[in-house]
């Protein structure tokens, strides 16, 4: 079974986890056309590739958290705060 | 060679020595009119219906790796047309109607089994949103009904019918058009029909990028074997739709996910129909082989890798012995999974790209097999013609600026 490092937790099973999607998705000022909406909303990057997501600890501390992980291998190559910017971006 | 009783016969005679490949494996050439991207079930039904409703013959179907060997050979064989909206049941129901045709259309087998298919009610919810969709798919014009306790009971003798169990059965709904087919036979026929009809099917050939001439339409793409030109190209990539948008610098609406399933070693006839229930979240029937054929939920994270994770295995597991104690003792021989393209609605997405020339057929998410014949025909029809098939006029991608969601997740079947 997968594991993932939660923050405050360590190494728990996945079936503990919520996947809450792609993370960094800023949302758009209120005068987006409904075209910047609908990228906000609906379409995605869907990397086959490393991606960087967002994580809930549901079944544990219940905290959110930043996963860089990628989705052939699945391996995680780095656990970080929500409020933190993406690993290698300065 | 024509299949027949006769020529099995005369094949007897001469130790079936008379066997040959179905489809010819010919070098890609530099051009085609118009060019497929993939080749499971979906890429080759248009392949065939662009040869056959559009008598355009110059076609070349690109494999990346085998014939049906993504999605096409990984699901659990079921087709059904029970869906809620007008729309969906429309285009389903299409699909249906042209599977219960193609054995004779195509000259082979896909050995379809209108068995039925029962969704069970676990609460008095369920039974009243089932006579919602029984009447919803009957202003549809699509067949359904309504089973009571006992009619399940009588047509599934082994499912438990304990009021104590985790998930009680109240009753459930059948469609009796609806059942199985051979996964592979759908891709085989419609691979071998196109052949006949004069298109190119190149397997081990992986789109590496797509070329656009001066005013952006496409003009060909680049391969693992070389450039190829096309004057139009359709992409029927389920899964991988994302990564070949990406070279075609566009995004979709489209996230991947794993979903898997499994079969059991094979039994004597114990199931008679497709089961589905969505409070345990497995649906499983019995191929012609005899193993039970399990399917699980989606892994709910984004992934590319075509195994399942064992939480979900063992989640569904625990789930098919909650309706079928008696398949304990049952060893599993095979698990998998498959890369499905999840749009948020549920609905798939077939027409033109924001790239000029180049089409797409995906977001089938879970459901693509039933949906093959549906969407050959009308992805073939677009790259034909340049206009949407009506059938495929509200699965646009236009659908998600606009926001006329066709939202056909409650009536999905299974919690996906």
């Amino acid at each position: 079974m997968m594991q993932l490092k939660c923050p405050w937790c360590g190494m728990r099973d996945e079936s503990e986890f919520v996947c809450g999607g792609t993370t960094h998705l800023a949302r758009p000022p209120l005068t987006a056309t409904d075209a910047e909406w609908a990228e906000y909303l609906f379409f995605r990057d869907n990397p086959k590739d490393v991606h960087l997501e967002r994580w809930r600890h549901a079944y544990g501390c219940g905290q959110w958290f930043n996963l860089a992980r990628h989705t052939v291998t699945h391996e995680v190559s780095s656990v970080y705060a929500m409020t933190e910017r993406p690993p290698g971006s300065g | 060679m024509r299949y027949s009783a006769l020529a099995l016969v005369r094949g007897a005679l001469s130790a079936h020595r008379h066997w040959a490949p179905v489809w010819r494996s010919p070098e890609p050439k530099p051009s085609y009119d118009i060019v497929i991207v993939g080749g499971g079930g979906h890429g080759l039904a248009t392949a065939y219906y662009l040869a056959k409703n559009h008598r355009i013959t110059k076609v070349a179907v690109l494999e990346r790796g085998w014939l049906g060997g993504g999605n096409t050979g990984r699901n659990t064989t079921i087709v059904r047309s029970n869906y809620l909206y007008p729309e969906s049941a429309r285009l389903y129901d299409f699909a249906l109607k042209l599977y219960e045709r193609l054995s004779r259309e195509l000259n082979f087998n896909i050995m379809l089994s209108q068995r039925g298919l029962i969704d069970l009610a676990h609460s008095r919810h369920d039974l009243d949103s089932m006579a919602r969709w029984v009447n919803a798919m009957h202003m549809n014009g699509v067949d359904a009904e309504l089973l009571s306790r006992d009619e399940v009971a009588e047509w599934l003798p082994l499912l438990d019918m304990s009021p104590d169990a985790r998930y009680p059965v109240l009753g459930g709904f059948l469609q009796r058009r609806a059942g199985t087919a051979r996964h592979d036979a759908v891709a085989w026929g419609y691979a071998r029909a196109a052949d006949a009809l004069g298109v190119d099917i190149i397997q081990n050939c992986e789109v590496t990028g797509f070329r656009t001439g001066a005013d952006g339409r496409v003009v060909g793409v680049e391969t693992s074997r070389g450039r190829i030109q096309a004057e139009r190209i359709g992409i029927a990539a389920a899964g991988h739709s994302s990564v070949l948008a990406k070279l075609a610098g566009f995004r979709l609406p489209v996230v991947s996910y794993a979903l898997q399933a499994m079969v059991t070693e094979p039994l004597k006839p114990a199931l008679d129909a497709v089961v589905l229930s969505p409070g345990t979240g497995a649906y499983l029937s019995q191929s012609d082989k005899g193993e039970m054929v399990i399917g699980a939920f989606l892994d709910l994270f984004p992934s590319y890798a075509q195994r399942g994770s064992f939480a979900v295995l063992q989640a569904i597991v625990a789930a098919t012995l909650a309706m079928f104690p008696s398949f304990s003792r049952l060893r599993l021989m095979r698990q998998w999974a498959g890369i499905v393209d999840v749009v948020h609605d549920s609905s798939p997405i077939i027409g033109p790209t924001p790239v000029p020339g180049l089409y797409i057929n995906c977001g089938w998410g879970t459901g693509g097999f039933k949906a093959i014949p549906a969407g050959g025909w009308t992805l073939a029809h677009v790259l034909a013609t340049g206009r949407n098939h009506e059938l495929a006029e509200p699965f646009q991608l236009e659908r998600f600026t606009t926001g006329r969601l066709i939202d056909e997740a409650a009536a999905a079947g299974i919690a996906h």
